[in-house]
């Protein structure tokens, strides 16, 4: 508890590779939730410490194959509700966690506990500069209240630069 | 068949069973335009050193001429067409993969195949589906009986399988799932169980010795309306599709609908929310048949229900943060029934009282049995831990449903014990 502040939580947090279940890595992290304020994001300070996996080859693949796409690439449903993914939209649905993570961080409190529940809808949109733009609409589950909600979302990426949520 | 839209000749299928690999192999389809491009494949088709292998032969323009092309003869073949501007597509990249992936599948599918009367378990279905599958279990077994213990607010049958191999009111033990109704992974599960015990008494000793004291009351779909609504229209609801009156909102979250803490902390008034408790308790009739059944058998041992998703395995209390009396047991109980579960995969479920575990949540399912005298009632929140949550695939029906069914054991060999 910090007088006037808020509440500041120390993590130790090991990450597991969901592409690569036996690797993890270990984190540590500083959370601090805003007294009262409701709209505004806890401030996180994260430390990784080791490497995370190169993904290189991988990201360049993907970044080629979605800038020679002649129409904008546009998808639903994803995992759809038998909970399958086609292989050519699993990159998709990974910028859609990160996407989301966004959002959880956003409107997280103490009392939240959001999860990607599904992506309801994707639109590639095409830019002038060298990033890729995603325009999702993804479906967060909130366990506490066990609402499922819609919220709109735009993803920046380049393989060099990363994934980012533009202002 | 390889490809829906090939015909595979007899002889050719032969071939290819009996040779190694077709690893680069490719298959063309090529559309030709005139006699002169007919006349040019049939050029092609004369070149021995090729060895093409033509599924449909070059006959008239306009049927199209499918061949299996080796690895070695790709390129040469394509040039040629390319040459003659005579179109083509690839039908097939790999041979090698499509058959290498066939073969899988008919392995998978006649591995399910064995272990059911030609029923998936391993996919989902729908409600008709499933309740078909009810009346196939209790015809083929006369231990296991479909009952019908009430309706849903849209009418729709509440079906019950009991299985019982004599006696009369013996000590039971209650199981459902589904009661929210995207949880799709516990009405799968509860399938697989129910066909589990049903052709498995009398060989597995554990469940033969159960089932030979005990009667067991299997309810595989609680929120019939939910679970039909999940398949037509939302695949994310959870709640029953009451109309509430005053309201545009339609449906109660039946775990909150209990006669247990009703309305306290942990469930919402307001009829829009997921967790809406309902006008009073038991106001749904889902809640409602399933009270008054166990009320009226009266000699209900233990009061099991599955969820998802989260790998918890949890006990009273939810609307109280106080521990229930026989709390040790329990926990001891919650502990060795999710080491059975990770002894088969390495899934690891965390056990505790709903309380400390998830959340305080008051008009539960469970603390309304054990408060009722059913002093060993978990709640399971079966796999995953939220990479895929709700929308578990398929492939993970099985092995979810193997591993919750030895924890499930675990807790009914100890009921057992102690109600000789």
């Amino acid at each position: 508890d910090i007088d006037g502040v808020g509440h500041k939580y120390y993590l130790d947090l090991e990450l597991e590779d969901v592409l690569d279940n036996d690797r993890t890595v270990n984190c540590t992290a500083e959370v601090l939730y805003h007294l009262g304020s409701k709209t505004s994001a806890p401030d996180v300070q994260l430390t990784v410490q080791g490497e995370l996996r190169s993904t290189e080859e991988a990201d360049k693949e993907f970044y080629h194959r979605i800038r020679s796409l002649e129409k904008e690439l546009v998808a639903e449903n994803i995992p759809d509700s038998h909970g399958n993914v086609p292989p050519e939209l699993e990159p998709i649905h990974l910028l859609a966690w990160a996407a989301s993570g966004y959002v959880i961080w956003q409107n997280s409190t103490e009392n939240t506990n959001f999860n990607l529940a599904q992506v309801k809808h994707v639109k590639q949109v095409k830019r002038n500069d060298e990033d890729l733009q995603f325009d999702f609409v993804v479906l967060l589950h909130e366990m506490v209240s066990q609402e499922v909600l819609p919220w709109q979302v735009t993803l920046l990426w380049h393989p060099q630069r990363g994934a980012r949520v533009p202002q | 068949t390889i490809n829906t839209e090939l015909t595979i000749p007899g002889t050719n299928l032969g071939l290819l069973l009996k040779t190694p690999t077709y690893c680069r192999h490719q298959v063309l389809r090529i559309k030709t335009k005139n006699e002169e491009e007919v006349k040019q494949l049939q050029l092609l088709e004369s070149l021995e050193h090729l060895q093409l292998d033509f599924w449909i032969n070059p006959s008239a323009p306009a049927l199209p001429v499918d061949v299996r092309i080796p690895a070695a003869s790709v390129q040469p073949v394509k040039a040629f067409l390319e040459s003659q501007g005579i179109q083509y597509s690839i039908l097939i990249e790999d041979l090698q993969d499509v058959l290498d992936k066939e073969r899988q599948d008919m392995a998978e599918s006649a591995q399910r195949q064995r272990s059911t009367s030609s029923f998936d378990f391993g996919a989902y279905h729908t409600l008709d589906d499933i309740n078909a599958e009810l009346d196939q279990l209790a015809s083929e077994h006369s231990f296991v009986e479909k009952i019908q213990i009430g309706e849903s607010y849209e009418k729709r049958p509440l079906y019950v399988l009991k299985f019982s191999t004599g006696g009369s009111n013996r000590p039971a033990i209650w199981l459902d799932a589904g009661i929210h109704s995207r949880e799709w992974v516990t009405q799968a599960s509860a399938l697989w169980i129910a066909n589990k015990i049903a052709s498995d008494y009398g060989t597995d000793e554990s469940i033969t010795s159960l089932l030979d004291k005990m009667d067991l009351f299997l309810l595989p779909v609680a929120n019939p309306d939910g679970f039909v609504y999940t398949h037509t229209s939302n695949r994310m609801w959870r709640k029953t599709r009451s109309k509430i009156p005053g309201s545009i909102c339609v449906g109660v979250d039946p775990n909150r609908n209990w006669d247990a803490g009703f309305g306290g902390p942990g469930a919402s008034n307001s009829p829009c929310s997921d967790s809406y408790h309902g006008p009073s308790a038991n106001s749904e009739v889902e809640v409602k048949s399933v009270v008054d059944f166990i009320k009226s058998h009266g000699n209900f041992k233990a009061f099991l229900t599955l969820h998802s998703y989260s790998q918890l395995l949890m006990y009273p209390y939810g609307y109280k943060c106080t521990r229930p009396d026989n709390y040790a047991e329990l926990e001891s109980l919650g502990r060795a029934a999710a080491n059975s579960i990770r002894s088969l995969y390495g899934t690891t479920f965390q056990v505790g009282p709903i309380c400390t575990t998830i959340y305080q949540a008051s008009g539960g399912s469970i603390d309304w049995a054990y408060d009722n005298g059913i002093k060993y009632s978990f709640a399971f929140e079966l796999r995953d831990t939220g990479r895929y949550g709700f929308l578990l695939p398929a492939n993970q029906i099985i092995p979810a449903a193997k591993e919750t069914w030895l924890g499930l054991m675990k807790i009914m060999e100890h009921v057992k014990n102690k109600s000789s």
